[in-house]
């Protein structure tokens, strides 16, 4: 016997708290993104976890969509964060208002 | 409260205290070194509710390729040393509200609902058994992901290249009209 489900989504929805905290408070893009991926984690965990809670494998089969999305993610975001940094030289959003 | 129960509580609290330090770091390379711990704890969460192959798999993407990626990133780019700015508190209190009242929300639905206090039965669901699965019922959409990382490829070399070419027509253009070098 493990926790009740209840705690799984507590702890999920902490998890994914403090993922919104970082992508909206940090003026860092490298470190809005890892609050993004924080969040992806965050929803990962309630899938394998209902999916224990409902007896359904289909929670685990998201959760593998969900780690291909999170690395297609994150390839093409680390891609364009550093065509911006060699473009202006900074990691600060704030920097980046030419649409040119 | 058996062994499992104390396992889950205290990978929990691992995971929470790991993700909390690594998202006030003002070191970007300690950021992502904790959160490689959030991950590994994630991974045996995972283990713990019957899902070895995701558990395994969360190591090999999230805490291996994803991070190793990030870090990479993080030392091939040397940051400017100058610390953030941050926001001032009229602009971050307000939002902290509504998500106080939205978590409040969520925490009573969660301690109301019915069917969520009895503890979850240990049950496993190996590799074999899931793989089989997946590919019965889901094959189309493994498909789709696989279309979809094969375009992440090509994007990622799309934007890695295209700086060269960029410099050479800037280049070029500087050299014809030497009177707008001012730009």
């Amino acid at each position: 016997m493990i926790a009740p489900f209840r705690d799984i989504l507590l702890l999920a929805a902490t998890l994914f708290a403090l993922g919104a905290f970082c992508a909206v408070v940090r003026r860092n893009l490298i470190m809005i993104v890892l609050g993004i991926e924080i969040m992806l984690n965050a929803a990962a965990i309630v899938f394998v976890g209902a999916s224990l809670h409902l007896n359904n494998l289909d929670g685990q089969t998201f959760v593998l969509f969900i780690l291909a999305v999170a690395a297609t993610e994150v390839s093409v975001g680390l891609a364009i964060i550093v065509y911006a940094f060699r473009r202006t030289g900074s990691f600060d959003p704030r920097h980046f208002n030419l649409l040119r | 409260m058996t062994l499992y129960g104390i396992l889950f509580y205290l990978i929990s609290a691992v995971v929470i205290a790991a993700t909390a330090v690594a998202i006030t770091r003002q070191n970007m390379v300690h950021a992502v070194v904790y959160l490689i711990v959030s991950f590994f704890g994630t991974a045996m969460l995972f283990y713990l509710f019957g899902a070895p192959l995701l558990a395994a798999l969360e190591v090999i993407i999230y805490a291996g390729a994803i991070m190793v990626l990030f870090l990479f990133v993080v030392m091939m780019i040397r940051a400017p040393s100058a610390g953030e700015s941050a926001f001032a508190p009229i602009q971050w209190v307000p939002a902290a509200f509504f998500c106080l009242v939205y978590l409040v929300a969520a925490v009573l639905m969660a301690f109301r609902s019915p069917g969520m206090n009895e503890p979850l039965k240990m049950l496993s669901a190996s590799p074999r058994q899931f793989a089989l699965y997946v590919f019965e019922y889901h094959w189309f959409s493994i498909e789709v992901v696989s279309m979809l990382l094969l375009l992440a490829v090509i994007g990622a070399l799309n934007l890695g290249a295209g700086r060269k070419a960029g410099v050479d027509e800037e280049r070029s253009y500087r050299d014809k009209t030497p009177q707008s070098v001012e730009d």
